[in-house]
């Protein structure tokens, strides 16, 4: 047992995380606010040749053969980065959708409403990025489908939650080209909640570095705010919640390269469920730790707590995640006693 | 990252195993809880057969006569001792986990080989004399003096939270031996017997009604200068070595009681109905993630010590997650129990509900109390992490912090 990150993970993330620094920084990223348009064509094609979307396809497929393992920490290093788009969705189309592995095909997914579903039967589907998506997939239990993102008659809404999400009103989804069955659909739920904790975990990190950032530089009452305990307090718990978050997420990958070791299932809610929390946390704590400044449009603490809201609605909300795993503990053996 | 054990840990575990299988059903009854000498009989006896197994000091290194073990083996053992329900560490916690490695680290040869032989086979007990009424989380304001008379110290002043002192031999003890201002470069380590004459013990009784911890008055206690572990005034960096000996697996048994503690108050709610409610079900969901992310983040922590020799930054994240998280589980088992909680003991449901382990549960609650102040409170450790990890400015230290 070594669960320490090796010398080639660490490169591998390392090598994200200089191109997105390259490729994406934050000027850039931010230049396409609002724009409805936050995929940079050129961008996702570099991410696509650096193995980003075909990272764990087989090498006979033309992919790196790698594991979850490997993926969750470079989908870190592009949270890190606040890297927009559908990473995911794309990432997990590869192999099934042609050029989703090389980045020349940008893949959106949806989540196709359950029948029924309580809480949210009545809500409009909304779509992400769909004037930037080549394809767009739907995902149920009974699989995933294939529509084409023109043929879906879906209004924009001018005021997306995040400046860098844009978004897209459907009033129902037509039927779908099925594209892979069931068994298909319940591994990209799970490896598609780990891979969007991983990105989760990136921004509460970003989060964290933010306000560390500002609280050593800001000034009041003649010291540094973060020497006052109050203020260095709320960075401790976000440097803590980011690496207790951080290692949920690499252990549920493990875990599912590993099943021997854990369920995967189980491990990937629990790395979700703490992902978001940790991702939601850090972005307000930052936005705290600016204070006036942190309520303004121009620095940049609210873009982590909003894209942090958006991926805490797709593969798993908190609710669904926490019954998942109580199901996972009533299932177990039910002792009488602790001791 | 590889979670699976090698074949060589498994055989660790496997043999481990056996000798539990075939060791633990021939212990004698556990005595109560505030039968002190009791307890000290059934904590020695089981670091005996410990010894006798070659299981004693798993964690330390060969040359102070412990087994050891690689920090991955330590980690199987404490798990394997716990899902067994092995006896505790008991009363022999301080000369196992603090005294012994200590006197390995920074002892002489005499001191290794007078006090380590003892507390492996279990013959000897050490308690711990370092906080003070006016020195807890501040701890380099220690005042206990011992002045030097010949080839003795003379040590004059008060301790608290000396767990076990009662039954204690030995105690490793922090004194004042620089200037009253001199802070950590004035502090020394020594062995105080204690039998010496001006030792007085008197215990304290927590909120969780027990024992364990004592004050100790020393008025003109004489403790031979062949007693000091490393150098006068260096007892602070002594004391530090030995933190460095941890290797991530402190609270294994800990955090493995926890997730015991959950499955039963998951297993107390299927009981009583309360199981239905989704609100219940989704606390319980989120504190097994919560513990999940626990044991992963030490066997991270586990990982990094056996690969680099030291402990890393992870141990601090672990309490102040961990503590936290054991408060939240303490709360959720007493709110299931309801009225049956306002009584440490175990009630027989009625309608065939069974007994309900009301006992453990509020105890555990209790107990878990103390988790984010021993130890150093969580106020400190988010300051460490605040400053150390993160590099934020540091607070007013010492003497400055009053005039500031």
């Amino acid at each position: 047992m070594d669960f320490e990150v090796t010398g080639f993970q660490d490169e591998l993330a390392d090598g994200i995380r200089r191109l997105c620094e390259g490729r994406f920084p934050l000027e850039a990223v931010r230049s396409r606010e609002s724009t409805g348009h936050t995929v940079d064509r050129d961008g996702w094609k570099e991410l696509g040749e650096a193995g980003v979307f075909h990272l764990c396809l087989a090498e006979e497929a033309g992919g790196v053969g790698l594991g979850l393992a490997e993926a969750s920490l470079v989908f870190e290093a592009l949270g890190r980065s606040l890297v927009p788009g559908p990473l995911v969705a794309s990432h997990l189309a590869a192999g099934l959708v042609d050029g989703a592995d090389d980045g020349t095909t940008v893949v959106g997914l949806v989540e196709r409403p359950a029948a029924g579903a309580v809480g949210t039967g009545c809500l409009p589907v909304v779509v992400e990025h769909l004037a930037d998506l080549d394809v767009l997939l739907v995902l149920s239990d009974e699989g995933v489908g294939r529509l084409d993102p023109a043929s879906l008659g879906a209004t924009p809404l001018p005021r997306p939650m995040d400046p860098l999400t844009p978004v897209w009103s459907v009033a129902s989804l037509p039927d779908a080209e099925p594209v892979a069955g069931p068994e298909v659909a319940a591994w990209w739920r799970r490896d598609g909640a780990v891979l969007t904790a991983a990105l989760q975990v990136g921004m509460a990190q970003w989060a964290c570095d933010l306000a560390v950032a500002y609280a050593k530089e800001r000034v009041q009452f003649g010291r540094p705010i973060g020497g006052f305990q109050a203020v260095k307090h709320l960075c401790a718990d976000m440097a803590v919640r980011a690496e207790v978050a951080r290692i949920a997420v690499q252990a549920a990958a493990v875990t599912v390269d590993q099943p021997d070791v854990g369920d995967p299932d189980v491990a990937a809610a629990g790395a979700k469920l703490l992902a978001d929390e940790a991702a939601v946390t850090n972005g307000r704590s930052c936005i705290q730790v600016h204070g006036g400044m942190g309520f303004t449009w121009e620095v940049p603490a609210h873009l982590a707590y909003k894209r942090a809201r958006v991926l805490a609605t797709t593969f798993g909300t908190d609710g669904a995640l926490a019954e998942q795993l109580a199901q996972s503990l009533a299932d177990g053996p039910a002792p009488d006693h602790p001791h | 990252m590889d979670l699976r054990y090698s074949d060589a840990e498994q055989a660790f575990r496997s043999s481990l195993r056996a000798w539990l299988d075939a060791t633990l059903p021939g212990l004698p009854p556990k005595p109560s809880p505030d039968d002190w000498p009791g307890r000290r009989a059934y904590d020695t006896h089981w670091q005996r057969l410990l010894f006798d197994a070659g299981y004693a000091g798993v964690d330390w290194p060969v040359e102070g006569g412990g087994r050891g073990s690689s920090a991955v083996e330590e980690l199987i053992f404490k798990e394997e001792l716990e899902r067994a329900h092995a006896p505790y560490v008991g009363v022999n916690f301080v000369g196992l986990l603090h005294a012994g490695p200590t006197i390995i680290a920074e002892g002489t040869p005499e001191q290794r080989a007078r006090f380590l032989p003892g507390i492996l086979r279990g013959d000897e007990v050490w308690c711990q004399g370092f906080s003070e009424p006016n020195a807890g989380s501040d701890l380099a304001s220690m005042r206990t003096r011992a002045v030097r008379d010949g080839d003795d110290y003379v040590i004059s002043g008060q301790k608290i939270w000396t767990s076990h002192a009662e039954v204690a031999d030995h105690c490793e003890l922090l004194v004042r031996t620089g200037p009253e201002d001199s802070r950590h470069r004035g502090i020394s380590w020594l062995i105080l017997p204690m039998d010496s004459p001006g030792v007085d013990i008197r215990p304290l009784h927590t909120i969780a009604g027990s024992t364990e911890f004592a004050e100790l008055f020393l008025d003109e206690v004489r403790v031979p200068v062949a007693n000091r572990v490393g150098e006068e005034n260096d007892g602070w960096r002594v004391t530090m070595v030995t933190l460095s000996f941890e290797r991530g697996t402190a609270f294994v048994g800990d955090l493995l009681e926890a997730v015991e503690l959950l499955s039963a108050t998951v297993g107390l709610a299927r009981r009583t109905g309360a199981w239905d409610d989704p609100g219940v079900r989704r606390q319980a969901g989120h504190l097994k993630a919560e513990l999940d992310a626990l044991w992963a983040l030490t066997k991270r922590n586990v990982s990094q010590a056996a690969r680099t020799g030291i402990p890393g930054v992870g141990g601090t994240y672990f309490k102040l997650a961990y503590s936290e998280t054991r408060h939240k589980l303490g709360e959720f088992s007493l709110s299931l129990l309801d009225r049956a909680g306002l009584a440490a003991h175990d009630l027989e449901g009625t309608d065939g509900l069974g007994l309900l382990p009301a006992g453990t549960m509020v105890e555990d609650w209790l107990r878990g109390i103390s988790l984010t102040i021993a130890a150093g409170t969580s106020q400190i450790q988010r300051n460490i992490v605040g400053e150390r990890i993160l590099g934020l400015p540091k607070e007013p230290q010492g003497a400055a912090a009053g005039k500031g």
